[in-house]
């Protein structure tokens, strides 16, 4: 039974502790778990509106993931996003395709070749491009880059290969950054065993450091082509927007990103077209999901070679 | 038979290409910046960033849209700032190892990897329609906030996890409380950090523009800039209007193509963002090295 005196003491120190230690701890807990809930909240509100196509509208998962056929006005109207989602897999690919030679390169030279010249030139001018907005890109493909391959290439300029470039460009820091963390981490020991050797320093790089970063490398390249996956106004400003699936990479193109900026204007809340842009929305949601957990899997493997 | 190139060419040839990939990479670089300044040059005076655009002539500025960027950042800070450095606190020093810390870090890094399109869309469902709100700054600044939470968090928590851990010991040696410990050492000590983290993920949001298509809107009401109540409807500082911003506007000239020196105004716009990110980059450098010294005794 504790005594009146004993129970104030315990008073006081729950006070003290509450005042010194739990509200700030509370605080906190608060603020990060807040951020899985949101994260909770976005799918569970996308998926609802994504999922309306399906469970509302009655249109098949089957038409709208293989579907070419793409007539939202029409009668009879279709809502196959194939070409979509396949111009959105080539420009994402082709830009990694492009990009990853020179970030990759770049990585090197930062990390291997000239340390200095990468702390005070390379690393700021690589921050500086991360920086620059999207839009700003965009804009600098529309004005120099559509007008350049309109002259070098014939057609109209506005392409798959205009998308790719910039994306190339855009998912760049991206990977070298993260390439050059992979290469940094790796302990000095495998450059003086190689080195020891008589191997070069290109030797050392290719057939020693390369391997052993491959984790990390691959884990940037991931990062990278999810960012351009996702990519939006940069790229509807470059590509022309036709909606057809690109046969040369001079054809103009359309991907998931520029569909909905377009249409999501155009098209009142509720109705079957506006449905099917929220599922468009719902997939890249999905498949950024996805790259993140690919991302997961590779840096899990780094660890285990370490 | 083939004669084997001899590894000490190889390694020269490479080192040169080396070189050369990474010298490139910075001559595009300054080519970028300077084809905007050159381009830019005409429009970057006081008349282009103060005054109102023009509907279909010539001549129009880009002033409100100047500010309404400037207004949204400010506004998202108010909100990421805090639960950012907040959730970043709570990563550094609370969270246990286990399934809820996972989760919690899955979540994180899927926040900060998804399309900036879809954190528009939502927004778009739940700040725009759901609450009634229809286009609007503050729906424009909270989508924002969602883009650059996972960000604030995640630099917030590299900063107090550096803080060195003699300093955390000495002050838990000294009877503080885990949280005394935090508000009063970690904190400060993280400052330069956390900091810098904020102007880059605010330099980020100024030009962003594909969340804010559908949250803040595509159009700015007539402003009147003498009239500072923010419950006025025409009052710069109401965050219940629609507010176009500069990154925004540069996309919908270009698509709407309605006044006809939209090229010069885009240039304009375009290098305006490019020396905001140069000064925002500058800016992180700088307050980083000069908080350093003033928090963070000899650390960088």
């Amino acid at each position: 039974m504790p005594n009146p005196m004993a129970r104030k003491t315990l008073g006081r120190i729950n006070r003290t502790y509450w005042k010194h230690e739990g509200l700030g701890r509370a605080t906190v807990t608060v603020a990060g778990l807040f951020l899985s809930v949101l994260t909770l909240l976005m799918a569970g509100f996308l998926a609802v509106k994504g999922l309306s196509t399906f469970l509302v509208d009655h249109r098949s998962p089957l038409e709208f993931l293989f579907s070419t056929k793409w007539s939202p006005d029409a009668d009879t109207p279709a809502f196959g996003a194939l070409i979509f989602i396949v111009g959105s897999i080539l420009l994402s690919t082709l830009a990694l395709l492009i990009s990853t030679p020179f970030s990759l390169s770049t990585a090197v030279f930062v990390s291997e070749i000239s340390p200095d010249l990468g702390r005070n030139i390379l690393q700021p001018a690589i921050e500086i491009f991360v920086g620059i907005p999207s839009v700003v890109y965009g804009w600098i493909g529309l004005s120099v880059l559509v007008p350049f391959l309109r002259k070098s290439f014939g057609g109209l300029g506005f392409s798959l290969l205009a998308g790719s470039l910039v994306l190339a460009l855009m998912i760049f820091p991206t990977i070298a950054s993260l390439s050059a963390d992979a290469f940094r981490a790796l302990p000095a020991d495998f450059r003086e065993a190689s080195y020891a050797l008589g191997a070069t320093r290109w030797q050392t790089i290719r057939k020693v450091l390369l391997p052993a970063a491959m984790p990390g490398i691959l884990t940037g390249v991931v990062l990278g082509l999810a960012r351009a996956f996702g990519e939006a106004l940069a790229v509807q400003m470059v590509i022309g927007n036709m909606i057809r699936i690109p046969g040369k990479l001079t054809d103009a193109t359309v991907n998931l990103t520029s569909i909905i900026t377009m249409d999501m204007g155009n098209t009142a809340m509720g109705t079957p077209w506006n449905d099917v842009l929220w599922t468009m929305a719902l997939l890249l949601l999905l498949i950024s999901f996805l790259f993140i957990v690919l991302a997961r899997m590779t840096g899990r493997k780094r660890r285990a070679v370490r | 038979m083939r004669r084997r190139i001899p590894p000490r060419l190889t390694d020269r040839l490479a080192t040169a290409t080396l070189y050369l990939v990474s010298g490139a990479f910075v001559v595009l670089l300054l080519a970028f910046v300077g084809y905007f300044l050159y381009k830019g040059r005409s429009e970057l005076d006081f008349r282009f960033l103060t005054t109102a655009p023009a509907f279909s002539t010539a001549g129009g500025g880009i002033g409100p849209q100047l500010f309404n960027s400037v207004y949204l950042v400010f506004l998202s800070g108010l909100i990421s700032v805090p639960l950012g450095v907040a959730a970043g606190i709570y990563l550094a020093e609370y969270a246990k190892p286990g399934r809820l810390t996972d989760f919690l870090r899955l979540s994180i890094e899927t926040l900060s990897s998804l399309p900036s399109i879809v954190i528009g869309l939502f927004g778009l469902l739940v700040f725009v329609t759901l609450t009634g709100w229809k286009f609007t700054l503050m729906g424009g600044a909270l989508a924002v906030t969602i883009l650059n939470l996972p960000v604030i968090a995640r630099t917030s928590e590299d900063a107090v996890r550096s803080v060195p851990a003699s300093i955390k010991e000495g002050s838990l040696a000294l009877g503080a409380t885990h949280w005394q410990t935090i508000a009063r050492v970690l904190v400060p000590a993280a400052v330069p950090g956390i900091v810098t983290g904020v102007i880059l993920a605010s330099g980020r949001a100024f030009g962003e523009a594909a969340t804010l298509l559908y949250t803040a809107g595509m159009s700015s009401p007539r402003l009147d800039f003498t009239n500072w109540n923010p419950l006025s409807a025409t009052s710069p500082l109401n965050p219940f209007r629609p507010a176009e911003t500069l990154a925004v506007y540069i996309w919908k000239i270009n698509s709407e193509g309605l006044v006809p020196d939209a090229r010069q105004i885009a240039d304009g716009a375009s290098a305006v963002l490019i020396l905001s990110v140069l000064a925002f980059n500058l800016l992180a450098r700088f307050v980083s090295r000069l908080l350093g010294r003033r928090f963070g005794g000899t650390r960088t």
